[in-house]
C-alpha cells in the first residue's frame, strides 16, 4: 500500500536492494518482478486470444504466432511466475492478516522479532511454488 | 476510492485471481497433467476446444469476472509501484487517470471478445 508518510526516497534501488531486511525483501523484489511479468503477458494475451472473436481463420493465425519452442520457454516461465507470485500472495496475505508472525509478546532483552517464525513460512512457501513449477516443466516439457 | 478499501479490493482479487488462473492454468497448460487423472479433453488451443468453452456460460462468466479481477489486481499493484518514486501530484494523477482508462479499455475489449465468440463459432464452424 502507499504510504505518504514515508515515500520511498531511493527510488529504484529501493524497489531492488534487500538492505537489512534479507531473505523476505528479496522474495518481495521477486513478487514485484513476476508480478510486473504477469501484467505484461496478461495485456498480450488478452489481444492474442481476441482472435476467437473473428473466427477459426483467426485464431489458427493467431496460434501459428505463438507457437515455437521459444514461445513454449516464455509460456512456462509465466506459469512458473504464477506459481511463486501466487503462493508467495497466500504467505503475504497470511501474515498480513497475523498468522504465521508468533503471539505479541513483552519487549525483554534480549528481544526477540517475529522474523524467525515468518522465515519457516517464507521457506515453506518457496518450496512448494517450486514444487509447482517443476510439475509445470514435467507437464511441458516431459509428458507433453 | 480510499487507498485502504482500494488495498482490500487488491487482496480479494488476488483470491478471486487464484482460484480462477489456477482453473484456467490447469485446463489449458496442465492438460498432460489432467489426462493422466482421465479428465482432459482434446488440446486446449484446437478451434473445437475454443468453441466448446466458448458456448459454455461457466466459462464466459468466469473469463469476464478472471478478466475484470487480473486487471484491477495487476494495474493497481503497477500503480503502487510507480507511486513509490513519490511523483508530484499531475503526474500522480496522470498515472491515476491512465491506469485506470486502460484497464476499463481492456476490460470493454476482452469482454467484447468472450460475448463475440459463440457468435463466432457458429458462423466458422
Amino acid at each position: 500500500m502507499e504510504s505518504r508518510a514515508r515515500p520511498n526516497r531511493l527510488g529504484v534501488l529501493g524497489w531492488v536492494g534487500g538492505g537489512r531486511w534479507g531473505f523476505e525483501r528479496y522474495l518481495y523484489t521477486l513478487h514485484r518482478l513476476t508480478g510486473l511479468g504477469l501484467v505484461a503477458y496478461f495485456v498480450m494475451h488478452i489481444f492474442v486470444t481476441s482472435a476467437r472473436a473473428l473466427g477459426p481463420e483467426s485464431w489458427e493465425q493467431a496460434m501459428d504466432v505463438v507457437s515455437g519452442p521459444l514461445f513454449a520457454v516464455g509460456e512456462y516461465l509465466v506459469f512458473a511466475a504464477f506459481a511463486f507470485h501466487a503462493v508467495n500472495g497466500i504467505r503475504l496475505a497470511l501474515i498480513e492478516l497475523g498468522f504465521a508472525v508468533g503471539r505479541p509478546i513483552e519487549p525483554v532483552y534480549p528481544y526477540a522479532t517475529s522474523v524467525g517464525r515468518q522465515r519457516r513460512l517464507a521457506r515453506a512457501a518457496l518450496m512448494v511454488a517450486a514444487v509447482i513449477a517443476l510439475w509445470g516443466g514435467l507437464d511441458f516439457f516431459v509428458l507433453a | 476510492m480510499r487507498d485502504r478499501t482500494a488495498w482490500t479490493w487488491h487482496i480479494a482479487a488476488g483470491v478471486v485471481i487464484l482460484v480462477l488462473l489456477g482453473l484456467h492454468m490447469a485446463i489449458m497448460h496442465l492438460d498432460q497433467t489432467l489426462g493422466l487423472f482421465g479428465v482432459a479433453g482434446a488440446e486446449p488451443v484446437d478451434w473445437e476446444s475454443v468453441v466448446a468453452r466458448a458456448g459454455s456460460a461457466f466459462f464466459t462468466v468466469t473469463y469476464v469476472l478472471l478478466l475484470g479481477a487480473a486487471l484491477y489486481h495487476g494495474l493497481y499493484g503497477l500503480r503502487n509501484i510507480l507511486l513509490e518514486l513519490n511523483p508530484g501530484a499531475t503526474l500522480r494523477r496522470a498515472v491515476n487517470v491512465g491506469l485506470t482508462a486502460l484497464g476499463l479499455g481492456l476490460f470493454v475489449f476482452g469482454t467484447w471478445a468472450a460475448l463475440a465468440a459463440p457468435g463466432a463459432a457458429a458462423v466458422g464452424g
